[in-house]
């Protein structure tokens, strides 16, 4: 334990005094003072920013092939800063593309493992009982499929379609948040708010929506924000195994795959997807292991 | 003991039958068939290899009969490399994965652990800091990044290993080596990861405390005390881990071009080889559930607090 000394936590502590503080601002202030955090936030919104309005601004277009300008290295000439790809096209606007491609699968997909996983986490947790006990043992039983298997599977016999990705990664992924959101609310439920919240005769629907689910917010942002680079992660290794988006469309690691191929002759065709996906992962860790830190101060 | 192993063998049966139940008909119901070859088959051939193959008959007497053959281990031939049977192929391929898998885990336990152990010992202090840093980069870099980076540059820009490529059922060290590393660097990212956190948690806790307040030299402290009770979050992890290793060998096994069982097992889907996918899925679940079990029978072993009955 360290006294508190500085300046600046004098104040807080004076301003504290004055003015109460909810359990999310001080979260909120953890987290801002977590200088990883604060900077994946910033590059991660360049980024992002980049990947949604940059192609609309850039002179070249992601399915524009140029017959005489194959594998270019990055020149400033006919602005092919990251240069071009064995068709001619222009990699840094297919970049652009690739990143707003796995950025969008990351969140739609997390967004489905969210969806699947809370109601389902929440439905047993708070039911409890043998209903819970059937739910879980299924949500065990999953645990135990091969899962990229069964997606490598999906995306062979139905053809890749764009959808499919997200439903099928997204399916995936919400094992572990029914988990996290059951365990949370199990524990909820014994918790003298909630018993005083009963007692005094507020609904069950009020009680769920008032009481649990804000409190059970914390672990789920913190894995929400982890799931996202897993989900990018395996998005591009089924492109990487030619099974993901299609052609021309892109993602990153449709543009890595390429890269590896190209590599001897073309080494920039998988420096720059390579260090885009690295730094976006970083990002998204950062900040996860930031908020982790900062709504759960416990172990740090 | 012996009780709960044969609870969780039992549970254990109706897991795999769901697995195979998924995986045989998701692959059947699927539009497309190994048939479908440049060249169309004339109806007459085609009728008689469906016939041949059993495929004309009613889809869930073709199950029952595929979990007749799995039960006498009869997986049956190939429908694309006609002169091999699926026992052939998954034996050709399954040696190369496990060599790369266990291998990799290996690497990843003897480098991850006391990288882990030394960044708790040493918490909150620049080599920690430095430890967990390089820890966030493997997590972060993905096998199908650091792959082709590693081939790039120890394979073609200094020659000194061969970039891709394994003559069948020849392993040697120099082929294997950049597929294991490439293999290990994210297992044992999270290995430290997680042997920092058990460890800074118990030595914290009293058990600790009291031996050092009985004047036990830290050493020993350390090894008797604390070591054992820092891995046991390890033991956990290793068994799904394992199998996971196993798995996640697909890239692996692309980018350096290996014959292990992982590129089998998509080459096969794509040509719609039902045998050989099948085989492929039920011995990964199969080996999920094992390791699973193992990894839960060994905690109750190393953690006394822990009883099966």
């Amino acid at each position: 334990m360290t006294l508190l000394t500085t300046p600046q936590e004098k104040a807080e502590l004076l301003e504290a005094a004055i003015k109460g503080r909810s359990l999310w601002e001080d979260a909120r202030r953890r987290l801002f003072r977590n200088k990883a955090a604060v900077g994946s936030m910033i590059v991660l919104g360049t980024l992002t920013f980049l990947a949604i309005f940059g192609p609309f601004f850039w002179p070249h277009d992601y399915e524009t092939i140029y017959n005489d300008r194959v594998l270019q290295g990055p020149t400033w000439e006919n602005l092919h800063i990251f240069g071009t790809d064995p068709q001619g096209r222009d990699l840094f606007v297919r970049l652009l593309y690739g990143l707003r491609m796995s950025l969008a699968v990351g969140l739609v997909a997390t967004g489905v493992s969210l969806l699947i996983g809370v109601i389902w986490g929440a439905t047993a947790g708070y039911i409890g009982g043998r209903v819970d006990q059937i739910m879980m043992r299924i949500v065990d039983v999953l645990y135990a499929l091969p899962f990229i298997f069964f997606v490598i599977i999906l995306m062979v016999v139905f053809g890749r379609n764009l959808i499919l990705i997200f439903v099928a990664i997204g399916a995936v992924e919400w094992l572990t948040m029914a988990r996290i959101v059951r365990g949370q609310t199990i524990s909820l439920r014994k918790k003298e708010f909630v018993e005083a919240a009963e007692a005094a005769g507020v609904t069950s629907a009020n009680i769920v929506t008032r009481h649990i689910v804000p409190n059970v917010l914390g672990p789920v942002v913190v894995y929400v924000t982890l799931t996202i680079p897993a989900v990018i992660l395996t998005e591009s290794f089924l492109s990487f195994l030619g099974l993901g988006v299609q052609e021309p469309m892109t993602s990153l690691g449709n543009l890595i795959s390429i890269g590896a191929r190209e590599m001897e002759i073309a080494p920039w065709l998988l420096i720059f997807p390579a260090t885009t996906m690295m730094v976006t992962l970083f990002c998204f860790n950062f900040i996860g292991d930031g908020l982790r830190d900062a709504i759960d101060p416990r172990d740090r | 003991m012996f009780a709960y192993t044969m609870r969780r063998l039992m549970v254990a049966i109706p897991t795999m039958l769901v697995i195979i139940a998924v995986a045989f008909f998701m692959m059947r119901l699927a539009p497309g068939s190994p048939f479908d070859t440049e060249r169309a088959l004339s109806p007459e051939i085609r009728a008689q290899l469906m016939t041949f193959y059993g495929f004309d008959k009613p889809l869930y007497i073709q199950f029952l009969d595929y979990l007749k053959g799995l039960a006498t281990f009869d997986l049956g031939p190939s429908l694309i490399y006609k002169d091999q049977t699926v026992s052939e192929i998954i034996g050709s391929g399954f040696p190369v994965s496990m060599t790369i898998g266990l291998a990799a885990l290996l690497l990843a336990t003897c480098v991850g652990v006391p990288m882990g152990l030394f960044a708790a010992l040493k918490q909150n202090s620049l080599p920690d800091y430095s430890i967990m840093a390089i820890a966030m980069a493997g997590i972060c870099i993905p096998s199908l990044v650091v792959g082709p980076i590693l081939s790039l540059v120890f394979g073609v820009y200094l020659g000194w290993l061969p970039t891709a490529g394994l003559d069948l059922g020849k392993m040697t060290f120099e082929t294997l080596l950049l597929p294991v590393v490439t293999l290990s660097l994210a297992q044992i990212a999270i290995i430290s990861r997680l042997v920092r956190s058990s460890a800074v948690e118990v030595l914290r806790s009293n058990f600790v405390r009291t031996a050092r307040a009985k004047g036990l030299p830290e050493l020993q402290v350390l090894s008797k005390h604390a070591l054992r009770a820092a891995l046991l979050p390890l033991v956990s992890y290793l068994g799904p881990a394992c199998a996971g290793l196993i798995t996640g060998s697909v890239v692996v096994e692309t980018v350096f071009q290996l014959p292990g069982i992982g590129k089998n097992f998509v080459t096969s889907a794509l040509q719609r080889d039902y045998p050989v996918v099948m085989a492929v899925v039920v011995l990964y679940a199969g080996l999920i559930i094992l390791l699973n079990l193992l990894a839960d029978l060994a905690y109750g072993l190393l953690d006394p607090k822990v009883k099966y009955e």
